[in-house]
């Protein structure tokens, strides 16, 4: 599945990073905890979070994650949202909470 | 020029990155330009993923707890070195310091989603080797080292 199929599937708002709608998504990685995600997540997945500052992109780069989802109607910091133009990482944003979303992640993923 | 030919012709390479303490809109900049370096050298992308998350955790230490650090990197044909020293607090106890769990970062550290006493323990299980010393209001250096071998 793509970044966009899930875009669609979920209807999520994309806040920056769209030149990376094409990315592969194989999972899902649910933490606010930044050293948790560095630690665990894989590359290529989505990760979802209330996180909403620049960092967030810095690992998302790092481990080469395919989108974040910031939950409950979070928005993003504007230099995040030029780290994710620059490195292509979509910004995903949702009304639904982290449980929700995950369910409709991990659903979508293993349908 | 390619640095794969590059790194045959050269037993080592070298790099030397600043960091400013409490400077989180550069944080993971010198974990960033080191990710690329390996890709370009070719190193296997396991060892790769192992010290981006050493060095990342290192580096943020440094930015979230000290004054200011210098982060040395040397890569030859056997490892990957990285050592840390930073001007700071130091660590008083080091194997507390070490706990899962237990930082010492102020709340918005925290907010921010550090701080939560992981950092330390990913650098130990993603590091081939670990050393860690500090002095108590001068500093602490962190060694990190990752053999090209053990793929």
């Amino acid at each position: 599945m793509t970044v966009s199929e899930l875009v669609k599937k979920a209807e999520l708002t994309v806040f920056a990073g769209s030149n990376g709608l094409n990315n592969e998504i194989v999972g899902g990685y649910t933490s606010d905890l930044l050293s948790d995600v560095m630690g665990n997540a894989d590359a290529g997945c989505v990760w979802i979070t209330l996180q909403s500052h620049k960092n967030v992109m810095a690992i998302a780069s790092l481990k080469e994650l395919a989108a974040v989802i910031i939950v409950n109607s979070g928005s993003p910091e504007a230099d995040m949202s030029e780290q994710a133009e620059k490195e292509g990482i979509p910004v995903l944003g949702t009304t639904l909470g982290a449980f929700e979303i995950s369910g409709i992640l991990y659903n979508s993923l293993n349908a | 020029m390619d640095l794969s030919q590059c790194f045959n012709n050269y037993f080592a390479m070298h790099f030397k990155y600043e960091i400013q303490g409490g400077d989180f809109t550069n944080a993971g900049q010198a974990s960033s330009q080191v990710k690329q370096v390996l890709k370009q050298l070719n190193v296997d992308p396991k060892l790769i993923k192992r010290v981006v998350v050493c060095l990342y955790e290192a580096e943020v230490n440094v930015v979230a707890h000290a004054w200011s650090g210098v982060i040395d990197v040397e890569v030859n044909t056997e490892r990957i070195q990285i050592v840390l020293a930073d001007k700071g607090p130091g660590i008083p106890d080091i194997s507390l310091a070490m706990q899962k769990g237990f930082s010492t970062a102020s709340p918005q550290v925290r907010e921010m989603g550090f701080g939560a006493g992981m950092g330390l323990p990913n650098i130990e299980s993603n590091a081939d080797e670990f050393r860690i010393n500090s002095k108590v209001n001068e500093g602490t250096t962190v060694e990190i080292m990752v053999y090209l071998s053990q793929a």
